[in-house]
């Protein structure tokens, strides 16, 4: 009973449960969801597809963890996809033959950098000049989508630059290269945060700001940092996204992601109050995230539904986290507490 | 006409937090036409009985009776409709309406179904004149200071039906030309009938303004007095909770005397202020804390003793003088900079400014030594572990293991938790600002002799308590403040519950 | 002490705003022959009639510290049903517009019940209505649905003279309606000042007896309407359906607030102040068309910029205003404030 309990407290433990719920609900009634096939020394299916779609949104995710565990939020990462997109799809070209018009990897540095910048532009209004966080990274929510279509020149435009795409759709030991690149990702995250006492300040800034400045922790730096990381975040998604289709849209690269990253993170079990952070739990709910979009798909439900079934479960998971909710809740089904 | 019957009458008001008795059968009265002042150290009870009385909270037992009959009201709201209406110190109003709106948001005269602005800018200056203010009603009420918008919010409870006007420290933050005028404002709706309670920390104002006096003390009624039959000093020793003849044959502490006597090795000045001061917070004062010192700072609360607190640990910017560091002038303006020149500082304010409730105990203690030694070099977890295990034994925190959460420990203990923070990172000088609040007897014991033991090994330790007699029996010496200003110093045999409490009532 | 607002300072965002709009009217005058024209002024109001619709109510949520970021989707909604009501159920005109408007006002009656029931965070809560409207309108119809009804096509094509050959089109009318609606009601209503004092402090408002709770939830309900109708409005001009129309808009329709004078941190604002913000908007996109060159994704960047130049000024004014009243606690100013 001890170990049961222990267990149910363990954060990781309820996304799971919803992931492995979803996963049943797919056994039963998807035909060969679970089958995998090995091609050419590939792996594909589509559990396979799950992981490969899902990449753009777990690496969004996990700066979008930091930021949220400061008790901050950060609604520009979909531009910054976007513009990440553009600048390194501008810099390789779209030549037919493929020959790039600058080096892969410097295209791929300046549009990192340039994604930084934008993410340190975030850090910078929220951390020194005090605005709220989701006014600060609205203004390059609007702005951003504007930079992405002008550097593309509002065209979309196609790559041919074979080794790029290995980035996107490469596969490597049978399985797709960009699930490499998030793992990277998210044990350099891990490493960084829980190696150094980085983590233990962020969470300490998002759990009580007084607190912490009292503690001499310098709150400013720390937030400035994790706006700037959720930058360099949404700029490695944007390159994945932009190999996956060797194309940049800027109209579209990035569509709607902040929503899906919040709610990855959120389902993750990391707390929009702030506070303490989950980095798998993250990963972990933007795979529910996908296994939902792909569920959606495979009932040949047009694709842009799947929306509608997403903001059903952002309102479920705000009212669950809503200390109102619970309690309403928890004198309407008598005194049992409700822990989530 | 005056000892008619009471326009409230609270009867054996009892209500139980948990884990706390906030009220035990307190009786309240209030008249018409009286200024009644309800006086009290922290915790004892003074916020818990306004907050029942004006239905923020109800009350386990005991009844309310208002005009002779019967109320409970269970919302502010409710009790306003009463008649009963209160103006806080953090004016409740809307800085960002026209003066005119905040007198009448909710109730706006109106004409052909649109607000009629005319009659109500004209309305709002009329009830401002029987203020005596006379000022431009259409301006953003922000636009004036914080005298003006507490004189606006009385004017917005004077056009309604008003019985009863609870003034929740009102004169804190308004200077004496201010607080005269509201006086005189107070006199006239006091002489107009109406019953007006008063709450304040300033016992000066107090005896301005007040016609009867209700004594509070953790919780239990200590008495209800006339304001000419109770002096000064008989105040303070009621709101201490001790008969004034008490006083008078408490000796110094020999022991500690010896104790302080033979001190410690000296090392000298740590620190010192000269001419600290910040406009608004607390006047300049001088301060020197030697190594093996205990610097007692007594006052009651409000008299600026947190605020002198906050300007020595940087939290707050001194507007003027400076802090000397070891001889050294050293430039303190935040947290991190006087923890880094050996300052520890455990706040009053436990649950907002000090305990990371999520966290754990271990993640607590070792969060200031963290922050000092910088984000790269992260203390290994057994290093961690051995200095939170080492701390909760040797300050005896009673937990399970370091890997609970912060929240779930009690207060005293949690205390201990902020003190084993500081004690982690080595300090030289330790700030206190009430490490005894409302714990319970046998942690504060221990929370005082760990004070002690720590002044042994030469910390200097600045001890900020309500208790004064806890302040006597750790300090070396006592730093006395009285309405946000540093009056005097005693050390040696003026050091007694009595003496600090004559210099607080006589100005010297 | 607690000073959220600034000092009569208030009234310098809204000159400033008239200002800027003058100077970008004259500047195009000077540079662009054909620019200064009393019909090019119409056209401001012509093109943006449905932007000013929405931005009334946008205004209203923004002044109460909220926001409603599911504007555009609501209008793209409101576009949908409106088609297919029309061209595939062929309904009559006035039950499908007052179908559409019930079903805008329900929706904001929805998210504002959560938000002030449970006390969400109206952000989070508003953006899953932005993708729940949006996937909602792919299950209507995933293409385009043209509008041939008669009323439709009659109000599409209707020019109303005024002032020698200039015209103005029929939703101008009913964009001023809303428009004059929205400043009685700002100024001289109830509910509107209830509004006002719920942005400023919702604490002060609910202990002053203000009916908070009720006002809150009305306000979405509002915001819903002008959204529905602004839909309505939309498909006079495009005369169709589509399930990708006003995306984004939320952004142009918080943005031309924000332009307009209006505190994003709420309790201050003007429905005036809105109608300049969207010329300033207008008069920038009419920019960009003459000058010929730019790219139209331009005016993204442009209204980013404003927003954050916006931002910054009022943050500014915000601080200095706390420093000033320390300082300085005599009255010194003369004019009287902007009500609504």
């Amino acid at each position: 009973m001890v170990g049961w309990k222990s267990l149910t407290r363990n954060k990781l433990f309820w996304p799971i449960v919803a992931l492995a719920i979803l996963m049943l609900f797919n056994l039963f009634f998807t035909p060969h969801f679970f089958r995998v096939e090995i091609k050419e020394g590939h792996l594909y299916g589509n559990v396979i597809d799950i992981l490969k779609n899902g990449a753009p949104i777990m690496l969004l995710a996990i700066g979008l963890t930091l930021v949220i565990a400061t008790k901050g939020i950060d609604i520009s990462v979909g531009s910054i996809v976007a513009i990440s997109a553009g600048v390194v799809a501008m810099l390789i070209g779209g030549d037919l033959k493929g020959v790039p018009k600058f080096p892969i990897p410097y295209a791929m540095g300046v549009a990192l950098l340039i994604s930084i910048v934008a993410g340190c532009w975030n850090g910078l209004l929220v951390s020194r000049v005090g605005m709220q966080p989701m006014i600060a990274t609205l203004i390059l929510m609007v702005a951003g989508r504007g930079i992405a279509m002008v550097t593309t020149n509002a065209m979309v435009v196609w790559l041919y630059a074979k080794p790029f795409a290995f980035l996107g759709q490469g596969y490597w030991l049978g399985l797709p290269f960009s699930i490499y690149i998030v793992a990277f990702l998210v044990l350099l995250t891990a490493f960084v945060t829980r190696r150094t006492a980085l983590g233990l300040f962020i969470e300490s800034v998002g759990i009580n700001p007084t607190a912490a400045r009292f503690a001499g922790i310098n709150a400013k730096n720390i937030i400035f940092g994790v706006y700037a990381f959720s930058g360099f975040c949404a700029g490695v998604s944007g390159l994945v996204v932009c190999s996956t289709v060797m194309s940049a849209d800027g109209n579209n690269a990035g569509l709607g992601y902040e929503l899906n990253g919040i709610l990855a993170v959120v389902l993750g079990g990391t707390s929009m109050n702030g506070g303490k952070f989950y980095l798998l739990g993250s990963i972990v709910g933007a795979l529910i995230v996908q296994t939902l979009t792909t569920t959606i798909y495979a009932f040949n439900v047009p694709p842009e539904i799947a929306q509608v079934v997403k903001a059903l479960v952002v309102w479920i998971v705000c009212l669950l986290q809503s200390g109102k909710f619970r309690s309403t809740f928890a004198a309407m089904f008598g005194k049992r507490e409700l822990s989530v | 006409m005056s000892e008619t019957t009471p326009i409230i009458e609270m009867r054996k008001i009892k209500k139980v937090f948990p884990g706390v008795m906030a009220l035990s059968d307190v009786d309240f009265r209030l008249f018409r036409n009286e200024v009644h002042a309800i006086m009290g150290q922290n915790g004892a009870g003074k916020s818990t009985l306004i907050k029942v009385l004006t239905g923020v909270y109800e009350q386990d037992s005991g009844e309310i009776f208002l005009e002779g009959k019967s109320i409970r009201p269970d919302s502010p709201l409710a009790a306003q409709k009463l008649g009963i209406h209160t103006v806080y110190q953090e004016v409740n109003l809307c800085l960002n309406l026209s003066v005119a709106e905040n007198i009448f948001i909710g109730k706006e005269p109106m004409k052909f179904g649109k607000i009629d602005w005319k009659a109500m800018n004209r309305k709002s200056e009329e009830v401002l004149a029987r203020l005596n203010i006379d000022i431009d009603v259409t301006k953003t009420l922000s636009y004036y200071s914080i005298a003006i918008q507490q004189m606006v919010a009385i004017a917005r409870v004077l056009d309604s039906s008003a019985k009863v006007l609870i003034l929740d420290e009102p004169t804190s933050s308004l200077d004496e030309g201010e607080v005269e005028q509201l006086f005189k404002v107070i006199k006239k709706l006091r002489d107009d009938g109406l019953a007006i309670l008063f709450i304040t920390h300033f016992l000066d104002q107090t005896y301005q303004i007040a016609d009867r006096i209700t004594v509070l003390k953790n919780g239990e009624f200590i008495g209800e007095y006339k304001t000419e039959a109770l002096p000064k000093l008989e105040l303070i020793a009621r709101m201490l909770g001790k008969e004034l003849s008490e006083f008078h044959s408490t000796t110094h502490d020999e022991e500690k005397k010896k104790a302080s006597a033979q001190a410690v090795t000296d090392t000298g000045t740590l620190m010192s202020a000269r001419n600290l001061g910040r406009q608004g917070s607390i006047a300049p004062f001088n301060l020197n804390l030697e190594g093996g010192d205990v610097l007692g700072l007594a006052g009651l609360l409000g008299s600026g003793r947190t605020e002198m607190a906050k300007l020595l640990f940087g939290i707050d910017g001194a507007d003027q003088g400076d802090i000397f560091i070891k001889g050294r002038k050293t430039a303190i303006n935040s947290p991190r900079n006087a923890m880094m020149a050996g300052i520890g500082f455990c706040s009053e304010d436990r649950k907002n400014e000090g305990i990371f409730a999520e966290l754990t105990i271990r993640e607590n203690i070792i969060l200031a030594l963290q922050t000092r030694q910088g984000v790269l070099r992260f203390l290994s977890m057994k290093k961690q572990q051995e200095i939170a295990d080492q701390l909760i034994g040797s300050l005896g925190i009673k937990t399970p293991s370091g890997e609970n959460t912060a929240s779930q420990l009690s207060g005293g203990n949690q205390q201990k938790v902020m003190l084993a923070r500081w004690l982690a990172t080595d300090p030289m000088i330790l700030i206190l600002d009430e490490p005894t609040r409302g714990i319970d007897v046998g942690a504060k014991r221990e929370i005082m002799e760990l004070i002690l033991d720590l002044s042994k090994k030469g910390l200097g330790v600045l001890f900020i308590s309500s208790e004064f007699d806890e302040v006597i029996r750790c300090s070396t010496r006592v730093a006395v403040l009285k309405d946000k200003a540093k009056i005097a110093e005693l050390s040696g045999e003026e050091m007694t519950e009595s003496g600090i409490m004559h210099t607080i009532a006589g100005g010297k | 002490m607690k000073t959220k607002s600034i000092i009569n300072s208030r009234d310098i965002p809204m000159l400033v705003v008239m200002i800027l709009f003058v100077l970008m009217f004259g500047v195009g005058s000077v540079m662009f022959r054909g620019f200064f024209s009393m019909q090019n002024f119409l056209n401001l109001f012509i093109d943006n009639a449905y932007l000013i619709i929405m931005a009334v109510g946008m205004t209203f949520v923004i002044i109460s510290g909220g926001i409603d970021l599911s504007v555009g989707s609501m209008l793209a909604l409101s576009t949908m049903v409106t088609s297919s009501l029309l061209e595939k159920s062929h309904w009559n005109p006035v039950c499908v517009i007052l179908i559409v408007l019930a079903m805008g006002v329900a929706l904001g009656l929805f998210m504002g019940y959560l938000i002030r029931k449970f006390d969400l965070p109206p952000f989070i809560v508003t953006l899953a209505g932005l993708y729940f409207a949006r996937g909602l309108c792919y299950v209507v119809s995933v293409d385009t649905i043209a509008i041939n009804d008669g009323f439709w096509q009659t109000m599409a094509h209707g020019q109303i003279n005024i002032i020698g050959n200039n015209f103005i089109s029929p939703s101008v009318i009913i964009a001023i309606v809303v428009l004059i609606a929205g400043i009685f009601i700002s100024r001289s209503t109830k509910f509107g000042r209830t509004v006002f004092a719920i942005g400023g402090n919702e604490q002060s408002a609910v202990l002053m007896g203000l009916p908070v709770a009720r006002t809150k939830v009305l306000l979405y309900a509002f915001s819903g309407f002008c959204s529905a109708l602004a839909g309505i409005v939309f498909t006079f001009y495009t005369l169709s359906g589509y399930a990708l129309d006003g995306s984004g808009m939320e952004m142009d329709a918080i943005a031309t607030v924000v332009i307009g004078g209006t505190l994003l941190t709420g309790g201050v604002g003007s429905i005036l102040g809105t109608l300049f913000g969207v010329f300033i908007y207008g008069t920038i996109q009419v920019l960009i068309v003459f000058q010929g060159t730019l790219n139209s994704w331009w005016t993204r960047i442009a209204v980013g910029f404003l927003v954050c130049v916006f931002c910054v000024f009022q943050r500014i004014l915000e601080s200095r205003g706390t420093k000033e009243k320390r300082k300085d606690t005599s009255a010194k100013a003369e004019k009287t404030p902007v009500k609504g």
